[in-house]
């Protein structure tokens, strides 16, 4: 380990800052090939959807609220969706079904994803780029024209998608049953071609982590983050082409009259939810696994502390990256499908739940006997813990099968699935852009805002969403339009109510994000090279990094987590710091 | 095979309609794009005549089913009597009623729509008129006078179709069909027995028969027509007629219990892919759709 | 209404309450210790003046208690839960001598069909219901589920019943009601824009007034028989 041999040529891809940069302002910013500026484009498309999906959801709770009542200035949006102000039940429908389908495709998997990953991985490897910067850039550029007809859907007759972002046919393929006609034919060509662009970006990672690691960047010396994004990158490159090409199947049963889907034409509608939760299921681990990479390492910079436990958070990744693969039934144990296959399924899917207890237990691990340090990105990842525990909780009563028949498709799944979305993924979405935020822009961003904004998200986070547990459990279906036509769900306006009033709350709540975010992008206060005091490797670029990143070829000495180390002075002890001449380490201290 | 092809053209068209919707194309699918043939000032005609008519009805009227509405107290409290599926509605009179009678062939241009805007009215959860007809491109009403979920559900064949809901009592919609199409079958999903027919022409002269059985088509230009009735049991009848300046031409039609057995009912596609058709079970044609 | 469910009036419904239960005390008690240990470290491992964290990499001995723990805690849940998730879906464990009633899910209409008081379906005086389920009370009613156009779900909140009509495929469901009553009948999977309004009631006879409610209902409908899956039009 100790000797490294460079490939010259690899070493002379690295930019000199003494040339000056010739590119336009079209290639720079617009058509780059940087991994950068196409984070940052992500980074600005994937929370204009945030902000789109969080308005759907208002809408929703409006409705929820105050069941068929006018929405005052709601009827700007027209006769045919809230004519009056009172929302139909087909734009209901629509709303609902865009609402998960922006939050999930277009919000928090390109915010994990097509952010971070772009973003971070050439940094925390020591690279200058990634390897296929034509295809990174074609990998946005996909994403773009992918949004564009997903957001086009509002504007068509009909109305947009109907379905459910689960798009379950026969209901998303006839226009006869939904009164959805061309908005269900773009929302498949929309997510057609956003699969390609997940692709694209995918075998990407993929390539840059294995072939692109500087001098010393051994396996074990990467960060979490990039890991996580390793793992995550091979469930994308694996699951997308089976919702590709459900997704396919799903239009030729749309536009060409076929019925893959379809019993009158010898068609199965359990087929589309078989491939659909087959790539559903790694989806959701594809929209967590990057959170975990983020919060571990911001847990360790927290708490001054090494990860505890490194090669355990590895592999419990690794495992669930692999059982992912074998509890997509557990979506499906009302459908039809055969019970003892569901009994399987229970099987498996209880079993995933053993390495997210090893996860959440070397986060407490890492915290225990540190230095805990709560700055905003800390107290983003511990909530996301606190949070992530009670959606794993209410997972492993989903998981259970007699107990899902009274509790599937009911509001306990939409609380389930918000605690590991919202209070989970967005969580460390918070964390990850308040912690990079200094690297990727040079500027800080408010801490006192940041801390105001995270007080009233965690509370108005746990108002929405924890009483959903209780209407779960007294029986409210999801995605119904109006709960109060039922007698035994009539009680439950007042809960609802409440529900809503948080939920505007947390909306509102994100707003001062959005203000802190936007003010501190020219007005922050300029961040230095290493504002947290970080060992991994983007930390020892200027903020934000020039183009090509590293000026020399990076040396990794030591893992990313050598925090409080006996070896360095300081805290922490930067990943490409040589180490001390004659230094003797210490035996590593253990616990007792 | 059409709504194959229809489809097929979705997908070639996909992307303009997508470009073209960013462009603000609010509320599409609403009588917007309709050709508002309200305001049309009315077109003069030299010397007008009118055909009139009643349709007569031989045989034994079968007897209709009753309309189980008990879920649905809003609905059934409105009906002194038990409401009936009004399928075959016999007058005292010895005629038939929800005839629709129009002029099929013999008009050489296009007349625009007069009056009001006709008005689909959902009251006790039935379909008010149960047979209604309009104009190509001329927008008419639905509206919902129960406290009760309906759904309009219209599944034309040249038309452009759609299925919308109107939650809440009072609530009214604006739709239009642009190309003539007889029938246009309507269904309510929420409440199975709930079925209309509109009728699209390209020109107001058609009438449906009432309480007496009698129906009047007024304003003609002279000249020779065949007129066609339409009845959603009995099937279609044609009659040839010659409409005087300035006069009145006799077009009798009768229809009898007994056609019933092989009646054809231009229906266009079948009321609804997923009932189990029961509304037209005595026809014979397109069977193969229907299932 | 423990735990906030609706009232159970079906006998499985007690061994599915209380398979939440359980695992409700379990997940309680990881909950405590999770957010305890977190909320401590906060407390205790806060950032002073002076306070040096202990740079501790790990411990096979601890990793290996808490996947076992865990693992134990899951797995003892799943076998817990199999059983009773047999008894109740398993087509080869239904109980026998049930009452068959036939349940057709339409865009948004239960249609029923009653076997008659020859309790068997198919034959002539089969009649139907529209949106209205009826039955006798402690005797096993096996649903014959089906539907027509969309994926439709079947749910009875009281009875704990709940499973999807999928067009093209027949699902039986059995439950057995253990005391007469007019209960809530809902559709749980998204079917259109009417989706909300898809509901129905489900009455459950004693002996004595299910056959009253048979003669009554069968005999206005006999005449109407000519479709028997669907419901009176």
């Amino acid at each position: 380990m100790s000797t490294v041999t460079v490939p010259p040529d690899y070493a002379s891809q690295f930019h000199d800052p003494s040339h000056e940069d010739h590119r336009s302002f079209w290639r720079k910013y617009v058509f780059s090939t940087d991994h950068k500026i196409i984070g940052i484009q992500f980074l600005f498309m994937s929370l204009l959807f945030l902000l789109i999906g969080g308005l759907l959801a208002m809408l929703i709770r409006w409705q929820l609220g105050w069941p068929g009542q006018a929405l005052p200035g709601g009827d700007v949006l027209g006769e045919a969706r809230m004519p009056g102000g009172i929302m139909l039940p087909e734009f209901y429908n629509s709303v609902m079904t865009m609402h998960g389908t922006i939050m999930i495709f277009f919000a928090v998997m390109p915010l994990l994803v097509g952010v971070y990953a772009n973003y971070l991985i050439p940094l925390q490897i020591g690279a200058p780029d990634m390897a296929f910067p034509r295809l990174n850039m074609l990998s946005f550029w996909l994403a773009v024209p992918a949004g564009v007809l997903m957001v086009a859907g509002f504007f068509v007759a009909g109305g947009h998608a109907a379905a459910g972002w689960t798009s379950y046919a026969p209901l998303s393929t006839n226009p006869e049953f939904t009164g959805v006609f061309t908005g269900q034919v773009l929302w498949t060509a929309s997510l057609i071609i956003l699969g390609f662009s997940s692709l694209a970006g995918a075998v990407n990672y993929i390539t840059t982590i294995v072939n692109m690691r500087a001098p010393g960047m051994t396996w074990f010396r990467l960060p979490l983050p990039t890991w996580a994004l390793f793992i995550t990158s091979i469930l994308i490159l694996l699951a997308i082409p089976v919702l590709t090409g459900a997704l396919i199947l799903l239009l030729f049963d749309q536009v060409l009259g076929t019925g893959f889907f379809n019993p009158e034409y010898g068609g199965q509608p359990l087929l589309w939810q078989h491939l659909f939760w087959y790539f559903g299921h790694p989806e959701v681990y594809i929209l967590i696994l990057p959170a975990f990479g983020f919060v571990s390492e911001i847990i360790a910079n927290g708490s001054r502390k090494p990860v505890f436990g490194y090669h355990a958070m590895v592999l419990a990744i690794t495992a669930i990256a692999f059982l992912g693969w074998i509890v997509w039934g557990h979506h499906m144990f009302q459908s039809g499908m055969n019970p003892t296959l569901g009994a399987g399924f229970m099987a498996t899917t209880m079993v995933i739940a053993v390495p997210t207890a090893i996860k959440v237990f070397n986060w407490i691990g890492t915290m225990w006997e540190g230095d805990l340090h709560f700055h905003s990105p800390m107290l983003y990842s511990i909530a996301f813990v606190s949070m992530f525990v009670i959606g794993g909780f209410s997972g492993i009563f989903l998981a259970s099968t007699p107990v899902d028949i009274p509790l599937h498709d009911t509001y306990f799944v939409v609380a389930h699935i918000h605690y590991v979305l919202f209070g989970g993924s967005l969580f460390a979405i918070f964390a990850a852009i308040t912690y990079w935020f200094p690297k990727m822009f040079g500027r800080m961003m408010n801490e006192r805002v940041n801390k105001v904004h995270f007080f009233f998200t965690f509370i108005f986070f746990n108002l929405t969403f924890f009483p959903m547990h209780e209407l779960g459990n007294a029986g409210m279906m999801r995605r119904i339009y109006d709960y109060t036509q039922y007698g035994f769900l009539e009680g439950l306006v007042d809960i609802n109510r409440l529900i809503s009033l948080a939920a505007f709350g947390l909306f509102t709540a994100q707003l001062i994000f959005a203000a802190n975010f936007i003010w501190c992008l020219f007005k922050g206060e300029k961040a230095g090279n290493n504002p947290w005091r970080a060992n991994a490797l983007e930390w020892s670029v200027p903020s934000p990094p020039p183009h090509g990143n590293f000026t020399l070829l990076p040396m990794v000495y030591r893992g990313p987590y050598e925090y409080s180390s006996p070896e360095s002075e300081e805290d922490y002890f930067p990943q490409d710091a040589p180490p001390a001449e004659e230094s003797v380490p210490e035996p590593a201290p253990t616990l007792v | 095979m059409v709504t194959l092809c229809r489809r097929s053209l979705y997908l070639i068209a996909l992307l303009p309609i997508a470009l073209t919707a960013c462009g603000g194309g609010d509320d599409a699918g609403s009588a917007a794009a309709g050709g508002g043939a309200a305001d049309v000032a009315p077109v003069q005609i030299d010397n007008p005549g009118t055909i009139t008519g009643s349709v007569a009805f031989t045989g034994t009227a079968p007897t209709l089913e009753t309309i189980d509405m008990r879920d649905e107290p809003v609905c059934s409290d409105k009906h002194t009597e038990p409401p009936v599926q009004r399928t075959v509605v016999v007058n005292d009179n010895g005629t038939l009623s929800n005839v629709f009678v129009w002029v099929r062939e013999g008009l050489t241009q296009s007349y625009p729509a007069q009056g009001e805007a006709p008005v689909l009215d959902q009251d006790g959860c039935l379909y008010q008129p149960r047979v209604l007809g309009v104009v190509s491109g001329q927008p008419f009403e639905i509206h919902n006078s129960d406290a009760v979920l309906h759904n309009v559900n219209a599944q034309p064949d040249a038309n452009r179709g759609f299925n919308i809901s109107q939650p809440q009592e009072g609530m009214t919609s604006e739709r239009s069909f642009s190309t003539a199409e007889v029938m246009v079958p309507v269904q309510c999903d929420v409440h199975g027995w709930m079925t209309a027919y509109i009728g699209v022409v390209d020109h107001p002269y058609f009438a449906v028969t009432g309480g007496d059985g009698s129906f009047t088509i007024e304003n003609l230009p002279p000249g020779d027509y065949v007129v066609e009735a339409w009845h959603e049991q009995y099937g279609t009848q044609t009659a040839n007629v010659t409409v005087p300046p300035d006069g009145t031409v006799e077009a009798p039609f009768t229809y009898d219990a007994a056609a019933a057995r092989n009646a054809i009912v231009p229906l266009g596609t079948p009321i609804d892919l997923h009932d189990h058709g029961a509304h037209v079970a005595t026809v014979p044609t397109d069977a193969g759709d229907e299932e | 209404m423990e735990w906030g469910f609706p009232e159970n009036f079906s006998t499985f419904g007690d061994s599915i309450d209380a398979t939440y239960g359980a695992i409700f005390y379990v997940t309680a008690i990881a909950f405590v210790v999770v957010q305890g240990l977190l909320i401590y470290c906060i407390i205790r491992y806060r950032h002073r003046e002076g306070r040096k964290a202990l740079p501790i990499h790990g411990n096979t001995r601890l990793e290996i208690i808490w996947t076992v723990i865990p693992a134990i805690g899951v797995l003892s849940v799943a076998y817990l839960s199999a059983s009773v998730w047999l008894d109740i879906k398993d087509e080869s464990r239904f109980p026998g001598g049930a009452y068959e009633v036939g349940l057709h899910a339409s865009q948004f209409e239960w249609n029923v069909t009653n076997p008659g008081p020859d309790g068997a379906l198919g034959t002539d005086d089969d009649f139907p219901t529209r949106n209205a389920l009826h039955v006798p009370v402690d005797q096993p009613v096996r649903v014959l589920l089906t539907a027509e156009d969309v994926i439709h779900s079947f749910f009875l909140p009281n009875f704990r019943v709940k499973q999807d009509a999928v067009p093209g495929m027949e699902i039986p469901v059995w439950f057995e009601a253990i005391a007469p009553g007019v209960f809530d009948l809902g559709c749980a999977e998204l079917c259109g824009l009417g989706h909300y309004r898809m509901r129905g009631t489900l009455t459950v006879h004693s002996p004595e007034d299910f056959e009253a409610w048979q003669a009554e209902e069968g005999g206005v409908a006999s005449g109407t028989a000519e479709t028997p899956t669907v419901a009176a039009r």
